[in-house]
């Protein structure tokens, strides 16, 4: 996208009062590719700074709490307070088992999220645009829907020759709802006029889907997958948790069975900074891929 | 560049579910301009959606250029009212989307769109998107995607309705000079006697729902730079709206009669 400068305005062909330039668009391209415009960089560090200052104020009440072994109907004497968590937290980044864990979760969920995003979209679809689709398939995925996929760990043992499997296809299981039925209200909601224009200028079936459908869909479709990763992060979490070898949450109920409670800390945090990063990169994506969208609705 | 192609509806009958929402005969030669012009609402474009291959009739038969319509059918091409461009594709994008569909090669999309959109008015605005624009000038959008298709009929379904009267008038303009460069059959769908009377060689009108010809009106020279200032011009729009029930009482009349 181009910006117009004002010299260039002066030539407008028509006389158009209400022609809009385009609006700049500050720190929204400044992700995945590299930061072009000037200035950038003091805004991000103040952005930055914003985000941090909750984040302390959170540290010192926790930090007020827990040294001076408040009891207030809430125990907090016995909670591990930040220094001991970040001890904890040091020995942790100097053994490899700690990298190991936290590889091993965000692999089970960028591949069940990825799987979900994908066959969400596709299924999404096809029950949105198809009567038949929709009469066999929607039945089955509102039968499931409300099964929590936790509820899922004795037979994903029972039937996955791994574990890894098993963790794998109950965050993919999770993840797949959110997608699939954003998407089929998204169908339902294109306008009909993008498609019908597609036709009369003779788009078939696949470029329609292609090239209308799909992109039309893509606010909605990202709205289903930020909360997709949310409900992906609990899902792999407590499957690690039951069932799992390695992983962020194997470490922190570990942990807790050791009785090593300010381990349990370091974890729960591991899984608050991951489960934040994944949803800005979500985000992120989703800003890109819509960036045609007026601000207000973005 | 292509020319335009003849248009037949032979006793064509469409219905929206139940209600039946027109009944047409209609014989448009090719490069021909009609304009079909009836009440909001009467099933004007139903009509050019049956032409698009967007409706099936249930009975009678539409041809083009003598072969009958069906499915997505590349000689025809329709410019919507409303906001039918891809909002997420810049102005030159969704012209080459256009391009893209008709099978030219990649390497000179881009090319022939930024010639289109020049065309039409649009230099320097090849990488705005739709959002950017003004509704003047995403019409203008709309009519280099549908050049892009090199119809052989366009389908104008009322696109000029929503802008105001100056900008309405420039597209008029431009649309008249597009035409007479490419030669293509319109069909061209509005509720505004006086935009009937600027643009059609015949001026079809209809009764409301269900649409039925009512009667067909041919426009002596048409097309003529001020002829909307002759008294001529106020004798036919005043006949025009009188015979669609619609016209001041005959003593405002212009004749006086």
């Amino acid at each position: 996208m181009t910006t117009t400068p004002v010299s260039q305005q002066s030539l407008i062909p028509t006389n158009d009062p209400t022609a809009v330039t385009p609006r700049p668009r500050p720190g929204l391209r400044a992700v995945l590719r590299p930061l072009p415009v000037p200035g950038a960089w003091p805004r991000r560090l103040a952005a930055g700074a914003q985000a941090a200052l909750p984040l302390a104020a959170a540290l010192l009440v926790w930090y007020l709490l827990t040294a001076n072994d408040v009891v207030l109907w809430l125990r907090f004497d016995k909670v591990p307070g930040p220094a001991d968590v970040f001890d904890t937290l040091k020995g942790q980044l100097t053994s490899g088992s700690y990298y190991q864990d936290l590889l091993a979760s965000l692999r089970r969920i960028l591949l069940g999220f990825g799987l979900a995003a994908v066959s969400g979209v596709a299924i999404g679809m096809a029950i949105g645009r198809s009567r038949v689709v929709q009469a066999l398939v929607r039945p089955l995925i509102e039968v499931a829907r409300p099964i929590p996929a936790i509820a899922l760990v004795p037979l994903a043992i029972l039937m996955f020759p791994t574990g890894e499997q098993g963790i794998v296809f109950i965050t993919f299981f999770a993840a797949f709802f959110p997608v699939a039925v954003s998407t089929i209200h998204a169908m339902k909601t294109l306008p009909k006029v993008w498609e019908e224009a597609a036709r009369t200028m003779g788009a078939r079936r696949l470029s329609v889907l292609a090239h209308v459908v799909l992109p039309g869909a893509m606010p909605g479709i990202f709205s289903g997958l930020s909360v997709s990763m949310g409900v992906a992060w609990i899902c792999v979490i407590s499957a690690e948790m039951i069932s799992g070898q390695f992983g962020i949450g194997y470490y922190t109920w570990q942990s807790y069975g050791l009785l090593d409670y300010s381990g349990v800390v370091v974890g729960m945090l591991s899984i608050g900074i991951l489960g934040w990063g994944t949803a800005w990169l979500v985000e992120r994506l989703g800003s890109r891929v819509n960036r045609w969208l007026p601000r207000s609705a973005r | 560049m292509s020319a335009g192609a003849p248009v037949r509806l032979e006793g064509l009958r469409l219905a929206f579910g139940d209600m039946p929402a027109a009944e047409v005969d209609l014989d448009v030669r090719s490069g021909e301009i009609v304009v079909l012009l009836g009440p909001s609402g009467c099933g004007k474009s139903t009509i050019l959606r049956a032409l698009a291959g967007l409706l099936t009739p249930t009975a009678g038969r539409a041809e083009v250029d003598g072969k009958p319509v069906g499915g997505s059918n590349e000689a025809c091409a329709m410019v919507f009212q409303e906001d039918a461009l891809l909002p997420w594709r810049s102005a030159a994008r969704n012209v080459e989307y256009a391009l893209k569909l008709r099978g030219v090669p990649r390497g000179q999309r881009r090319q022939e769109a930024e010639e289109l959109l020049a065309q039409v008015g649009l230099e320097g605005f090849f990488d705005h998107l739709p959002g950017q624009l003004s509704g003047g000038m995403r019409q203008r959008v709309q009519l280099a995607r549908t050049l892009a298709t090199r119809p052989r009929v366009m389908l104008m379904d009322e696109p000029f309705g929503a802008l105001d009267a100056q900008t309405r008038s420039e597209m008029q303009q431009l649309l008249i000079s597009v035409w007479r460069q490419y030669g293509t059959t319109i069909l061209f769908v509005t509720h505004d006697v006086d935009e009937a009377m600027l643009l059609g060689d015949r001026i079809v009108l209809l009764s409301p729902r269900p649409a039925v010809v009512r009667e067909i009106v041919d426009i002596r020279s048409p097309r003529r730079p001020g002829a909307q200032f002759e008294p001529e011009f106020a004798r036919r729009r005043y006949e025009i709206l009188a015979s669609m029930g619609d016209a001041p009482p005959a003593e405002l009349s212009p004749e006086g009669a």
